[in-house]
């Protein structure tokens, strides 16, 4: 008689999460808050980008595009706010990784470290991609693609992912 | 058609999201063009969040303040030993600086120079950044209701930091010297070669438009030029840190900004800037850093006057606590080298020491403070050969060197002063003339003016 193993398909794949509307919307203010905080004394911080993560979190968390799309606008907006920069720059870049991570969350498994470090990773060249041509042809702002950073920041955040996306863990609720 | 949307409903409402931001973005880069005004979600934005950074600030400034003033006090003597030292040390350096200075103003007033210096300044707070590698500003905890205005110029005491880009209720938004949209107008110190220094994408910031056949040494200092209408003239910018030939026909020169613009906690934003005509300084009684010297080595103590020791005797006695200049004058105006540095305090109450030390414009401001001891001794007209028998103190025994090194030079300036003095017969001098470098009568000797003419540039 052989051993036949079973081969389960995790419900955390297609389970959908949902926050409560503190969580909902301190999570992104304190983001905001410690991303203009932190790199005003240690600059080099400034390539963590935490709106970015909170917004990749709760697309893949949250599996549903239009949240994805709409969280990723708002965080994006008031991110613009702060920069001297026209407004909508962050708002679009954030807008389509909310859409996209969201998109994407439906058909992987995200729960998992490893997915995650590539997921973010990816979404932020994405994000950077977005930000540097809307800057550039609509905006006309001089700006060089810089890989050897951007590659760099990538990794970085894709790291910063991990260990974030387990505190965050936290605060979900499954439906 | 209904079919369409129900099944693309989520790609839809993405594609209106993403269209209505470009036509938000189109709207801004017009109305930029035409007004320039804020956006009220930025006003909102900013208003929410700056409270907060300030309570985060406070908070850890206060912890950090417990820490260092009540607990880790490790090294503190020595610390304060080391301080007073570089005191001296810089107030030998300051007398020199100050005739420097005080030969500058001359010459500028002859050629009707105009000079800007600082007036008034700000201290505040950075409480926050915009957090992108993309946007190189700050954010400082005072805005409009403490008289800050766009466009002002925000410095540390070691460098420009940037300018004041936008201004809310409590707060600003401050554009750093290393952002790709800002521009300051620099020259370098010693070969006077002028650019402007611009931000690039990686925080750097570079010194444009200076031809390539130009040298540029590396090290070299970068000050202000004055130029951008929004620095006064020689701040420190920074330091060339490599010239490169460029592809077109400048060079490419990185320099490193004076000012730790990373880590920046304390800044200055220059408020009132003045521009004045340098008066001219009266050339008498100039201050050695000898005589500072002099002053602190022991003293003789002053015997009693009597009555066999008159004529040289009481000379020389004086001429070994007074330079020559002041030998003959009442001990009132004997601590006119100590008063030096209270006095340019007073003169500028307003403005941080530490700025009035390292900014060339702020060194113009202290003139009058160290001019002021002057009329005192304009009265009493110094011999210079009345100061010659001061030279040989007879009945003193100055410390070896030092002293003999103060009285030498107490006798040496009283020749180099351009104050011409035409002593009458008894050796009282009845009338002083003043000639400039070129040997020609200029204004006759007037207390120094406390009130220069001045033209407040308005911000």
């Amino acid at each position: 008689m052989t051993d036949v193993p079973i081969v389960r398909t995790s419900r955390e794949e297609i389970e959908v999460y949902r926050f409560g509307p503190i969580a909902s919307v301190l999570i992104p203010v304190l983001a905001l808050l410690v991303q203009a905080f932190i790199p005003a004394r240690f600059h080099a911080a400034a390539i963590l980008d935490l709106p970015f993560l909170v917004t990749v979190f709760f697309a893949v968390t949250r599996r549903s595009q239009f949240a994805g799309m709409l969280t990723g606008a708002i965080i994006g907006l008031v991110q613009d706010a702060l920069t001297h920069q026209a407004i909508g720059l962050y708002g679009i870049a954030k807008t389509v990784v909310g859409y996209g991570a969201s998109s994407l969350g439906v058909k992987i498994d995200v729960e998992n470290p490893g997915t995650r470090l590539l997921v973010t990773g990816g979404f932020y060249l994405v994000h950077q991609a977005v930000y540097f041509l809307v800057a550039r042809n609509i905006l006309g702002v001089a700006m060089e693609w810089l890989w050897a950073r951007t590659l760099l920041a990538a990794l970085l955040n894709g790291l910063a992912a991990i260990v974030l996306f387990a505190v965050l863990d936290r605060f979900k609720h499954s439906t | 058609m209904e079919n369409f949307f129900s099944r693309y409903r989520n790609s839809s409402i993405l594609v209106l999201v993403l269209f209505a931001q470009v036509l938000g973005l189109a709207v801004q880069v017009k109305r930029t063009t035409e007004t320039g005004g804020t956006r009220l979600i930025r006003v909102w934005v900013v208003n929410a969040i700056t409270p907060l950074e300030k309570v985060l600030v406070n908070t850890s400034q206060a912890v950090r303040n417990v820490w260092r003033n009540y607990l880790y006090l490790r090294g503190v003597r020595h610390e304060n030993r080391d301080l007073k030292e570089q005191i001296e040390r810089l107030r030998v350096e300051q007398v020199r600086l100050s005739e420097d200075a005080a030969q500058a103003r001359r010459l500028q007033a002859l050629l009707e120079f105009k000079e800007q210096f600082i007036s008034q300044t700000v201290a505040a707070q950075v409480i926050g950044s915009s957090g992108s590698d993309q946007s190189h500003v700050i954010y400082i905890d005072k805005g409009a209701s403490d008289g800050i205005k766009p466009d002002m110029a925000v410095i540390t005491p070691d460098g420009i930091v940037g300018k004041v880009l936008r201004v809310f209720h409590a707060s600003s938004q401050v554009l750093l010297i290393n952002d790709p949209s800002s521009g300051v107008g620099t020259i370098l110190e010693s070969s006077r070669l002028q650019g402007i220094l611009q931000g690039t994408a990686a925080g750097e910031t570079m010194l444009r438009y200076v031809m390539s056949d130009e040298k540029v040494a590396t090290g070299e200092r970068v000050l202000t030029s004055g130029g951008d209408r929004i620095f006064p003239k020689g701040l420190p910018v920074g330091a060339v840190q490599q010239a490169n030939p460029g592809s077109d026909l400048f060079l490419n020169i990185r320099v490193k900004p004076a000012a730790n613009l990373s880590r920046l906690e304390e800044v200055l934003v220059v408020t009132r800037i003045l521009e004045n005509t340098p008066p001219v300084a009266e050339p008498s009684a100039p201050v050695r850093a000898a005589d500072i010297l002099a002053e602190r080595l022991p003293k003789v103590p002053q015997k009693p006057p009597t009555v066999a020791a008159t004529g040289a005797a009481a000379t020389s006695t004086a001429a070994t606590k007074a330079p020559a200049g002041t030998a003959a004058i009442s001990p009132a105006t004997k601590p006119s080298t100590t008063a030096i540095a209270p006095s340019a305090a007073e003169t500028q109450p307003s403005k941080p020491a530490a700025v009035q030390s390292q900014t060339t414009g702020t060194a113009a401001t202290t003139q009058p403070a160290v001019a002021a001891p002057k009329p005192s001794t304009a009265g009493v007209t110094p011999v210079a050969g009345g100061a010659k028998p001061a030279a040989k103190p007879a009945g003193t025994t100055p410390p070896a060197g030092t002293a003999g090194a103060a009285t030498a030079a107490a006798a040496k300036p009283a020749a180099a002063k351009p104050v011409v003095n035409k002593p009458a017969a008894g050796g009282e001098a009845q009338e002083s003339k003043q000639v400039n470098s070129a040997g020609q009568p200029s204004r006759p000797a007037a207390p120094a003016p406390q009130t220069p003419p001045s033209e407040a540039v308005s911000r």
